[in-house]
């Protein structure tokens, strides 16, 4: 049952082919036989989940399911604060903080009956593109363990991709869920900003950050989004717009749709095999009455740029809660306050996590502000811009996720901008708060690779019509991983 | 090229609040140039007439009444490391009067 997408899971325990509390111990047993390879969970809720699931059975039996995903396991990303369970964010900073509250995130599918299974691996607070920056240990790709998963969702994505959990969460600040997504081989959807709560999400680069789920299909995206999304008042920046039922559009005819291709996506910098990709997909899409459209975004070039400006200065900002005075780590026998502070944080936070904060600390501080951060703000503008001419011309733009497949653990380490640049062609959503998805589109040498939709404000809906429509003419999102 | 001396790593470390060892400095001065050198492709393109955009779109932000709706509770004191009479501890900051 394990090879299942959340449709047919739904489909079993309707049937009664299976129970919650044996799916549930299904991919329990799953995680305690692969997972020591592939260090996807942070924390297994092995005891939590089987009465979880054991009540779901019983709502089951007594006709009082609470919502369609009653009785499915999920696991949530690290960054997700869970009332009583460890929330570490992957790091040393936060590895004794036990949140005193559920994010809306975890309260929502909580409420609809879903199996909390534990909590994901991650690049430490969010930040990175391999999950090699966790203080748990890299994560491991399942397709080959020598590769990355890609990041910072690198967990959540492995996790799903290995069949240890039916679905997961990611939290997405310049390509977190969908680069994952692409390396993994399996579907992921980073909604408009806005569109899910930020509640007890925890905080990178707050006016990118955006949670959103992992699955198999993009019906399965379709069926979570319906539980994660919508206006949430402890969320002053969630979007109140009313939230469709995101399953109802998936079957839709897609005739006449018109696919803008941006000539800047498919630069000397893609990899030939992932080009090739898209021309056959570009194929499926045709077959099924799509238009191709050429399009340009200009200023995509600027995307990253902007990004490393505009998110380690968020990222300084809201990292500065860390002190060791409310929460989270403290160092040994602080001498005076400031040796608190600089101390607790010095010994706390990893590498990049630190190295984002003196940057962000420099292009905030006096003198600078306008030759970096106001400058950025501006070209984040432009590149907003670019996308708004191009959606008055077409539905959607296609592209790929990444520039590359999955790299080697410790290939890109020394190489910070090599590593920065695999988010070449998702940052830019993020900086004008677009929803954009990734789904399976082949493979290159052995490694999944992803096609990336990205769509016009708010339309999820659409955007997993077109990834469901690909995925009835395609089986890349069947295939499983060698980990065994 | 953009280059940081050990006395402009040592001032974001003191502004960043965040002790950074000698043995790093080097590493930061070529971390932190990299990072500015590839953001500053940006100063190639003329954005005097761009206004800034500091968020995705322009949203309302959402404001509730400022009513209490959760009490604050003894959760928030435990998960703290060193408290006192509902009080978080930190080393003593005003001094002694000297004599």
């Amino acid at each position: 049952m394990i090879n299942h997408t959340i449709a047919e899971l739904i489909d079993g325990l309707k049937a009664k082919k299976f129970t919650s509390e044996e799916l549930t111990q299904a991919y329990l047993d799953r995680i305690a036989k692969l997972d020591p390879k592939i260090n996807s969970f942070i924390t297994v809720l092995s005891e939590q989940a089987l009465n979880a699931a054991k009540a779901s059975d019983k709502r089951r039996q007594q006709q009082t399911l609470l919502s369609p995903l009653d009785g499915i396991p999920i696991a949530q990303k690290d960054n997700f604060c869970t009332l009583d369970i460890k929330t570490s964010c992957g790091s040393k900073m936060l590895d004794n903080f036990i949140a005193p509250y559920d994010a809306t995130t975890v309260t929502r599918f909580n409420q609809a009956g879903m199996i909390l299974l534990g909590k994901t691996n991650m690049d430490e607070f969010a930040m990175g593109s391999s999950n090699e920056n966790s203080y748990y240990g890299p994560v491991r790709n399942p397709w080959n363990l020598d590769c990355v998963p890609g990041g910072s969702s690198g967990g959540s994505a492995a996790a799903v991709a290995a069949r240890l959990t039916p679905a997961s969460t990611g939290t997405d600040t310049g390509g977190s869920i969908r680069q994952p997504a692409a390396l993994c081989g399996i579907s992921g959807i980073k909604p408009t900003y806005g569109r899910v709560s930020r509640y007890g999400m925890v905080a990178f680069a707050s006016s990118l950050d955006q949670g959103g789920p992992f699955a198999v299909t993009a019906e399965d995206l379709a069926l979570l989004l319906n539980i994660m999304a919508g206006f949430d008042e402890k969320d002053s920046t969630s979007a109140p717009q009313a939230v469709p039922d995101y399953t109802s559009d998936l079957n839709k005819d897609i005739k006449g749709l018109r696919i803008g291709l941006p000539k800047e996506y498919f630069n000397e910098g893609l990899d030939k095999n992932i080009a090739a990709a898209i021309e056959e997909t570009i194929k499926v899409y045709e077959t099924l009455g799509a238009k191709m459209v050429s399009i340009e975004l200009p200023n995509s070039h600027l995307s990253v740029p902007a990004y490393y400006v505009v998110a380690p200065a968020e990222c300084s900002s809201n990292l500065a809660r860390y002190d060791g005075v409310r929460y989270g780590y403290r160092c040994e026998k602080p001498v005076d306050l400031n040796d608190l502070y600089s101390r607790s944080r010095g010994e706390g936070f990893g590498p990049e996590v630190k190295r984002r904060i003196m940057i962000g600390t420099y292009v905030l501080s006096s003198g600078y502000y306008d030759a970096y951060y106001l400058k950025a703000q501006k070209i984040r503008h432009l590149i907003s811009e670019d996308f708004r001419k191009a959606f008055a011309n077409v539905d959607v733009i296609l592209g790929p996720t990444t520039p590359t497949p999955a790299f080697k653990i410790g290939e890109k380490v020394g190489n910070l901008i090599s590593m920065y640049l695999s988010d070449i062609y998702t940052v830019a959503a993020n900086l004008a708060g677009l929803p954009g998805m990734s789904i399976p589109m082949g493979f290159v040498d052995q490694l999944p690779i992803g096609l990336q939709l990205i769509g016009n404000y708010f339309s999820e809906a659409q955007l997993l019509n077109i990834g469901h429509q690909y995925q009835q003419h395609t089986t890349w999102h069947r295939q499983l991983p060698p980990v065994n | 090229m953009s280059t940081f001396s050990d006395a402009d790593i040592k001032k974001i470390a003191d502004l960043a609040k965040l002790l950074i060892k000698d043995d790093d400095f080097p590493l930061y001065q070529k971390n932190l140039s990299s990072i500015l050198d590839l953001v500053q492709e940006m100063d190639l393109v003329d954005t005097s007439q761009i206004s800034a955009m500091a968020h995705p779109f322009a949203l309302k932000q959402s404001l509730r009444p400022d009513e209490v709706t959760e009490p604050s509770s003894d959760e928030l004191l435990k998960i703290a490391p060193a408290t006192e009479a509902d009080l978080f501890l930190v080393p003593k900051v005003i001094e002694k009067e000297k004599a």
